[in-house]
């Protein structure tokens, strides 16, 4: 399975390494030779494994995308970043992989509350990264793990102590400026029992060919309230992993919105473990149009009883486009009175679209209540009339249908910033003509 | 109004409607009754424009105009409105907006500019308070997650705000505890008006009580088997519906 391609990859990374940040922890760099090992003997994921079988990632195994040298920031354009970030919240900017300081804003973070880029919580604070780093998901989830963990340059660190409640939210903003760039980054958000926070993951790039690829570990103590938004605007040329690992301690609760809109090739793997009575919900969007192949996979595991999970994936597809959705929820045999509801829902806009849709529960316990639903299809013509016999025409009234089966999705975001912002992505990506946007 | 002329509709080339005839005036309302599968909804919504039925032979003639012709949209900026017996959740839009398309629609079709923000929402927030209803509703997506009560009350609602010329009120009643009941009849007496005519199809007498006819009529195996004034609704309360079925028979 190893070919020559991968081997380029672990073969420039010997020049990589020295470079790399936690040069001085010993628990981190045998993490990292691990991880190497791992995917020296694996290469990239193929299409063979059951988890991959509907996307293929030959294409970044015939390119070799490269981490960049540590840049000046100042060639960003501000009106531009102005677009992505938002106002109102602590942010951490990360170009091409590595730490902007001067386009980051993290004044007035409360001291008990730690919100700074990877590399530098690596030196600040790595005794409590080495009980968290890596626990969250293992390198041996699949070799695309274990090549964040080798090839990570920065991420985001989130520690929110018990009873902390963040006043605003925390955005990440991955931003890929050069063509041909590997971006690799690691991500660990805690909240400590009680704690509550609010963190915004964005990822978007120059209109150039790059790799971005993005493993975030999330940590939700009792009792405590953890809401990720994932707002992945990639470019179109653009290559994009993305993990989401998250571990649920009694009572958590635990939502992901997860709008997936660019890249040429985009994947996202979304786990979580639910201890007693936690709660999680996982939402998703996402809108495929020209040649776009966009994949997310989902597994719920339900290890302990009382539970509750809610699962909504709605996909767009247009043109060429092809969405894939794999959402497992698996039960556990002490996980009994789970709660538990998978959906995914299909709209297909042109006869080239494809949807793969793999709905699967593995329930081990007997006192449960798991549903699941799928629909792969066109709009609905009762709601066509209704809008007709309310003076809309019938064009415009699949305009605004089409349009009102994804904003469903977008009218979940609680923060207006960002509402905004993705309803504008929206938009851009399926103009409706009749949808006033003023009226919204 | 509205005129029908020996109107007969298939459905699945299954003869529904047999040659219907009724004649409504400005003003007037219009009950017509009947036992279920007698064709009352396929009347209510031959009369919108809904798809998948076949007119065989007839006319219906709305304001001097073919409504036959029309497509459901122009039928109703025209001012025929449907309250729907199973109104549709449409996750995604929000009622003030269907609202505000709606009445831009129907006053570009007149020629008329878009209405003004302020003077909508002055509007809007009116009719809200006439029909007992939570302001948040409008900022809520249509119909979704609404009680049955809460469905036909919003239908009324966007009845309240289009002024339509000629209402029709598919089974209204069906599905409303008594206090909803109230106000849903509250809010359409108050829009009875001397150039608005009303159509309630309905199963149970019990609306009637709340909005009073000018005319029922029995509606059976696809004809208009009796009519009457209003007192005819009672006779049926009364007796049920075998006694008409078993006169036109």
């Amino acid at each position: 399975m190893t070919t020559v391609t991968t081997s380029r990859y672990t073969a420039e990374y010997q020049s990589i390494a020295p470079l790399l940040p936690g040069q001085a922890l010993p628990w981190l760099q045998s993490l990292r030779t691990q991880a190497l090992e791992k995917f020296s003997v694996h290469g990239f994921p193929s299409l063979r494994e059951e988890e991959w079988r509907y996307t293929n990632v030959a294409a970044i195994e015939k390119k070799l995308f490269s981490p960049s040298i540590n840049l000046e920031s100042s060639h960003i354009d501000t009106d531009w970043l102005k677009l992505h970030q938002l106002e109102d919240a602590w942010s951490v900017v990360l170009v091409d992989g590595h730490f902007s300081a001067e386009l980051s804003v993290l004044d007035g973070l409360p001291d008990s509350v730690s919100v700074l880029n990877m590399a530098d919580a690596l030196v600040k604070c790595p005794k409590l990264l080495e009980n968290y780093l890596g626990q969250g998901v293992d390198n041996a989830e699949h070799s695309f793990i274990a090549f964040t963990t080798a090839w990570f340059t920065d991420g985001l660190f989130v520690h929110v102590p018990a009873r902390q409640v963040l006043a605003k939210p925390v955005q990440v903003l991955h931003i890929a400026t050069q063509a041909d760039v590997l971006a690799t980054t690691r991500t660990v958000i805690i909240a400590n029992e009680m704690a509550e926070a609010k963190v915004i993951e964005t990822f978007v790039g120059l209109d150039v060919a790059y790799l971005s690829a993005a493993v975030t570990e999330v940590f939700v103590g009792a009792n405590a309230d953890v809401t990720l938004y994932k707002m992945q605007c990639e470019s179109e040329k653009a290559y994009h992993f993305g993990g989401t690992y998250v571990k649920q301690s009694r009572d958590a609760r635990f939502k992901h919105h997860n709008f997936a809109f660019g890249g040429l090739l985009a994947r996202c793997d979304i786990h979580t473990d639910l201890d007693v009575a936690s709660e999680c919900e996982l939402n998703g969007l996402y809108l495929g149009v020209k040649r776009q192949h966009i994949d997310n996979h989902t597994r719920i595991n339900h290890l302990k009883p009382n539970a509750v999970s809610r699962e909504l994936y709605k996909g767009v597809l247009d043109d060429r486009a092809r969405g894939v959705f794999q959402g497992r929820v698996i039960v556990d045999i002490d996980a009994q009175k789970t709660d538990s509801q998978m959906n995914n829902r299909n709209l297909l806009l042109s006869d080239d679209a494809e949807a793969d849709t793999k709905p699967q529960l593995e329930i081990y316990a007997d006192d449960v209540k798991c549903g699941h639903g799928v629909t792969v299809g066109q709009l609905d013509e009762k709601s066509i009339f209704y809008l007709q016999s309310r003076c809309i025409d019938e064009e415009t009234a699949r305009n605004i249908l089409t349009f009102a089966f994804a904003n469903e999705m977008v009218d979940k975001i609680k923060i207006k910033g960002l509402h905004d912002r993705v309803l504008e992505q929206v938009l851009v990506r399926f103009p409706q003509e009749g949808v006033e946007k003023s009226w919204l | 109004m509205l005129s029908i002329n020996n109107l007969t509709v298939n459905v699945n080339d299954k003869q529904i409607l047999k040659g219907i005839n009724l004649e409504i005036k400005a003003g007037e309302i219009h009950a017509i009754m009947g036992p279920n599968g007698s064709g009352k909804s396929t009347l209510s919504h031959i009369l919108s424009g809904k798809a998948g039925y076949e007119v065989t032979g007839g006319t219906v003639t709305y304001q001097g105009k073919n409504l036959l012709e029309m497509p459901p949209e122009i039928r109703a900026r025209e001012g025929v409105f449907l309250a729907f017996q199973y109104p549709v959740e449409i996750p995604g839009v929000s009622n003030i907006y269907l609202l505000k398309a709606a009445l831009n629609s129907i006053r570009k079709h007149h020629g008329q500019p878009e209405v003004d923000a302020m003077d909508f929402l002055t509007l809007v927030k009116g009719k809200v308070r006439l029909l007992e209803m939570d302001e948040k509703f409008l900022y809520r997506a249509v119909n979704e997650g609404f009680s049955g009560g809460e469905k036909k009350r919003n239908e009324i609602l966007q009845m309240a705000i289009l002024e339509p010329k000629l209402c029709i009120l598919d089974e209204t009643d069906s599905g409303l505890d008594i206090d909803a009941l109230k106000v849903v009849a509250e809010g359409v007496n108050s829009l009875r008006s001397p150039d608005r005519s009303f159509v309630m199809v309905t199963h149970y007498q019990r609306l009637l009580d709340y909005i009073k006819p000018d005319f029922v009529h029995v509606l059976a195996h696809g004809q208009i088997v009796k009519s009457g004034g209003a007192e005819l609704a009672l006779e049926l309360e009364e007796k049920g519906y075998g006694w008409v079925e078993q006169a036109a028979a």
